[in-house]
């Protein structure tokens, strides 16, 4: 544990002025680019000048292409593959099917659930846009051509498209390939005390319950999915340029898939182009190129086109809830109940902890303080793309957040209670910190109260509230609605202990090397996919060394280099690998105070360090001190004969706990009866992160997951058809918010430090992808809650509300308007 | 390499082109069917031309063809031919400096993981030679055909009118 190395370091609380910027009055920040500074970005200049290095930039001498031939149907028995035409395509150098990787062992590839997955399909296609072949040429047009002349008999077989139809008895059966599987049923799970529960409910003054579908969605980063292979036969070594959220777990999983030894690979994740969870997977398409370019020893690349993307690759969500709340009449809830379907699509390939097969799900009691709660989830087979990625979320605690953030509203309607007024009496209070849920999380630290009265008074709650009755006594053309969600995260992934990914232990590390002339290399095991790691870590590494943050170079993404660490998703790079930062940031600075005590001829025990110079000076004589700089030069060149040369660090952190980071947002919505069209009035956020690294970094995430929050609540849906075909797979169809759909967003914080945490960070990234859309989804419920509304499906597309408006007689007929209008003006309506 | 156009000895029918790429007058022989965005990243080496759907929906292959901005993944680089394109890479001054949309691209924290930067900073450039001051609603508009899934738009808003600020100062 980290406190071993903590030298007296406490968390510190550190105070910002209301700009974010650090505050001189405070002890924010050393002025060098430290903890609480708005440094600008290191990464953005390759970026703005268009000399970043994505996947697709990636160009190797004498480099092939590969394109995929997928299935067009979603179940079906492949009869026949004839390759001779494709062939015979000029630059076509190969095509490659299952028989062909069969004769490298190379068929199949685990999960991350460790299910088995056709990489090229074997035998039976199981979902729309499968990978069936791949056809290997000169350039990427030539590919093209090749994969059109691929002539595949399929036997085309009744799909099943749902988790609800799969699990009904005379569904055919998908994955006839397991063993002794005779149905679609995946899995089961259950958490909590369902006797202690079920007896609450009986007893309770009022229960409420709702169903609601947490929506299939897909992350769709805006660059897809895609590697260059490189196989040297003269080093025999693989490297695999990959577009990947985890290169060091990928590397493993590539070396137990093609048993060429771990050491004899590389993988390398350049700048990648938004993962949002989607590359956390390991697809048929990285295996296909290093297969292709260990068989043919030259460079394969292959680059996902964005419908391949939404099709074939790790999807997200897709939860049919029930959720249950017992209370007492005056409002305090006693239980939780909650029953899932899940659908997991062909494959079990949700990316989570292997330990948890709901992922973090069993957090649905959120930031309240429950007697006793039950969980259960049944997951079904589908024909549909193998996910269940984490998109955003900290493996699906959106879910469990939407759950418990949609629940409260209804039992706060059904008491007839004001919703702020509910949360308020149901929160754990501060002093119930640390503080054990029913179903076994052991949540760190938390002010819920301080964080919803700062919304509140952000958003001028009250002023709504008056306009939102104003609007319904005057039977007003477009309704209020106020929603609030008051969320608790988990995220920062493992423990070890408890968690892992395909047995791995779920720590994460960071290597720190002080050069002779002062300045540093640090290297991490997680890798940024736009979360401004080369700033935010090397702002950890300059306020625990002193050190000036233009002095620090942060490196990651290159498994030859770094070390070992589980990768980015789950919110989980700062409260693991940010905590290996600071530890190893401390461990050079002992070795540090060694050398110093050498150069001022002191006792080591009389050398003190001063945070805010970066000095480090003999206790009692300040006049007597010494840079980092000037010991980086003794450590290479007059290094105390009780050290060994050098000042490098490397630490391994295995997280204690996880972190839970909180937060209230408050969105207030106008609705308009006529067109059944949401219009955002007011978007309040207040995220409490604990300690706060760099506050522009954070305001840009909170800003980017409120917007995914606006998407998946109001357009995202990846639909189907009966037949198992994708009719929301491409960005014609799968609709994300632009700059038109996004509003102003207001954003607030309270810092509310992790007592575990070395510089008492939790992580903020996903939290306002998890916090929003409950609250997004309960203020449009609440402009339609006096009619009896309790639920409305995502997205809440405008047909979709003027439905549930028109249900209870609120909508209005845009012919009504017309007639107004002209009855105004005494024209008639033209008849064109 | 397409059989559906080969010329009478059996190779694929090409034409060639000259386009005016950033200043510096390209002459290459290509195919019919060759995508705008694919002739500048692979012929001419511009990755700051991005793609991101192929489909003309995301705007990160963003560019300007004769001071228009248009997404050069719906365009052939036939299409191209005579013309002035701008890309990101052409912003940039000869000592290096940034163009004043980098500068506030940067200091606004207007980009996250940088895959869709490239075509907002050429939206953005039309959108400020059009109306040197836009309102945020006009802002909103001129940008809409630009996708950026990390930043929630409001920094890029940010970015713009400080970026009009400087232009308007030079």
């Amino acid at each position: 544990m980290s406190s071993d190395f903590t030298d007296g370091d406490e968390p510190r609380e550190f105070v910002h002025d209301d700009d974010g910027g650090p505050d001189p009055e405070t002890h924010c920040g050393h002025g060098r680019g430290g903890m609480g500074e708005e440094v600008r970005r290191k990464e953005d200049k390759r970026f703005i000048t268009g000399r970043g290095n994505y996947i697709d930039d990636i160009k190797k001498p004498n480099m092939l292409f590969c394109d995929i031939v997928r299935s067009p149907h979603a179940h079906a028995r492949i009869k026949n593959i004839d390759k001779s035409r494709a062939l015979d395509v000029d630059g076509v150098v190969a095509v490659l099917t299952a028989e062909d990787l069969l004769e490298h062992d190379l068929a199949t590839m685990p999960t991350l659930m460790s299910d088995t997955q056709d990489v090229l399909v074997r035998d039976k296609v199981k979902f729309q846009s499968q990978e069936v072949a791949a056809v290997i040429a000169e350039d990427r047009y030539a590919a093209r051509d090749g994969a059109d002349k691929v002539v595949v008999d399929y036997e085309v077989l009744d799909p099943v498209v749902t988790a609800e139809e799969a699990l009904k008895d005379d569904a055919p059966v998908i994955r006839d390939d397991i063993e002794g599987q005779t149905d679609n049923h995946c899995l089961d799970w259950e958490t909590g005390d369902k006797e202690a529960t079920d007896a609450i409910f009986e007893e309770a003054d009022v229960t409420v319950s709702e169903q609601m579908l947490y929506q299939r969605l897909h992350p769709a980063p805006i660059e897809t999915c895609g590697s260059v292979a490189d196989f040297d036969p003269g080093k025999d070594k693989l490297t695999v340029h990959m577009t990947s959220q985890a290169p060091h777990i990928h590397r493993t999983l590539f070396s137990q898939v093609s048993g060429i030894p771990e050491h004899k690979i590389r993988i390398v994740s350049p700048d990648v182009g938004g993962g949002f969870g989607n590359k956390v997977p390991i697809y048929p398409g990285y295996v296909v190129s290093a297969a292709a370019s260990y068989v043919l020893e030259r460079p394969v690349k292959w680059i996902e086109e964005r419908s391949e993307n939404i099709q074939s690759t790790g999807f997200a969500r897709d939860y049919d809830m029930t959720g249950e709340l017992a209370a007492t009449e005056d409002g305090r809830i006693q239980a939780v109940r909650t029953d899932v379907l899940a659908d997991h699509g062909a494959y079990n390939a949700v990316a989570q902890p292997s330990k948890f097969p709901a992922g973090f799900f069993k957090i649905f009691t959120g930031s309240y303080d429950v007697d006793a709660a039950y969980g259960s989830l049944t997951a079904a087979y589908t024909n549909s793309a193998p996910g269940g990625v984490a998109y955003r979320c900290s493996f699906r605690v959106t879910e469990a957040v939407y759950l418990i953030e949609r629940m409260v509203k209804v039992l706060a309607d059904e008491l007839d209670m004001d919703p702020a007024e509910i949360r308020r009496k149901n929160f754990i209070q501060p002093d119930q910190f640390p503080y054990e849920t029913p179903t076994g999380w052991n949540y760190d630290s938390g002010d819920y109260e301080a964080a919803l009265d700062k919304a509140l008074e952000m958003a001028d709650y009250e002023h709504y509230r008056e306009e939102q009755q104003r609007r319904i006594e005057n039977d007003a053309d477009k309704l209020i609605g106020i929603g609030i969600s008051s969320f608790t995260e988990v995220v920062g992934a493992g423990p070890g202990k408890t968690c892992d990914i395909a047995g791995v232990e779920m720590f994460d590390s960071c290597d720190i090397r002080v050069h002779p002339t002062g300045n540093a290399t640090v290297r991490v095991g997680v890798q940024t996919q736009g979360q401004g790691h080369e700033t935010t870590f090397a702002q950890i590494v300059a306020e625990e060394l002193g050190m000036d943050v233009d002095n620090i170079t942060v490196e990651h993404g290159d498994t030859d280099t770094d070390p070992y660490g589980l990768g980015t998703y789950g919110s989980r790079s700062t409260p693991v690998a940010g905590a290996a930062a600071a530890v190893a940031a401390r461990k050079v600075r002992d070795k540090a105070k060694s050398i110093a005590a050498n150069e001022l001829e002191a006792a080591e025990a009389d050398i003190e360090w001063d945070r805010q110079s970066g000095e480090f000076h003999v206790a009692g004589a300040p006049d007597r001190s010494i840079t980092i700089t000037d010991i980086a030069a003794s450590a290479y060149m007059n290094h105390p004969a009780s050290e060994e040369p050098g000042l490098e660090a490397v630490d391994y952190y295995d997280p204690p706990e996880m972190t839970y980071p909180f937060g209230s947002y408050i969105v207030v919505v106008e609705v308009d009866r006529e067109t059944g069209e949401v219009d955002f009035e007011k978007f309040v956020a207040v995220d409490d992160c604990g300690n706060r690294i760099n506050p522009m970094i954070i305001e840009g995430q909170i800003h980017g997951g409120l917007a995914q929050g606006i998407g998946s609540a109001m357009m995202e849906h990846v639909t189907f058809d009966d037949n198992g075909n994708v009719t929301g797979g491409d960005f014609m169809n799968y609709l994300l918010p632009t700059a038109k759909e996004i509003p102003n967003f207001e954003t607030g914080h309270t810092v509310t430090p992790s007592p575990h945490h070395p510089i008492g960070a939790k992580g903020v990234g996903e939290s306002p992808l998890v916090g929003s859309p409950p609250a997004i989804v309960n203020a449009v419920v609440d402009a339609m809650a006096h009619e009896g509304i309790s639920h409305i499906e995502m997205p809440m597309t405008p047909d979709r509300v003027w439905e549930t408006l028109d249900s209870v007689g609120l909508s209005r007929d845009p012919s009504d308007s017309f007639e107004i209008e002209f009855g105004d003006t005494g024209a008639e309506p033209a008849d064109d | 390499m397409s059989t559906d156009s080969m010329n009478e000895e059996g190779g694929p029918t090409t034409t060639e082109i000259t386009v005016t790429v950033n200043g510096t007058q390209v002459t290459a022989d290509v195919e019919p069917r060759l995508k705008l965005s694919d002739f500048l990243r692979y012929h001419c080496d511009l990755r700051g031309v991005r793609v991101g759907c192929e489909h003309g929906v995301c705007g990160a292959c963003t560019v300007e063809q004769d001071g228009a901005s248009i997404k050069s993944c719906l365009s052939y680089a036939v299409q191209a031919d005579g013309a002035k394109i701008e890309t990101v890479e052409g912003l940039t001054n000869d000592d290096g400096s940034l163009h004043p949309i980098q500068e506030a691209f940067h200091e606004s924290h207007a980009l996250q993981c940088g895959f869709c930067t490239s075509g907002f900073v050429m939206a953005t450039k039309e959108l400020l030679e059009e109306n040197p001051s836009p309102t945020r609603e006009e802002i909103e508009t001129g940008l809409e055909d630009n996708i950026c899934r990390c930043t929630g738009y409001q920094n890029i808003y940010k970015a713009v009118e400080s970026a009009a600020a400087k232009m308007e100062d030079d």
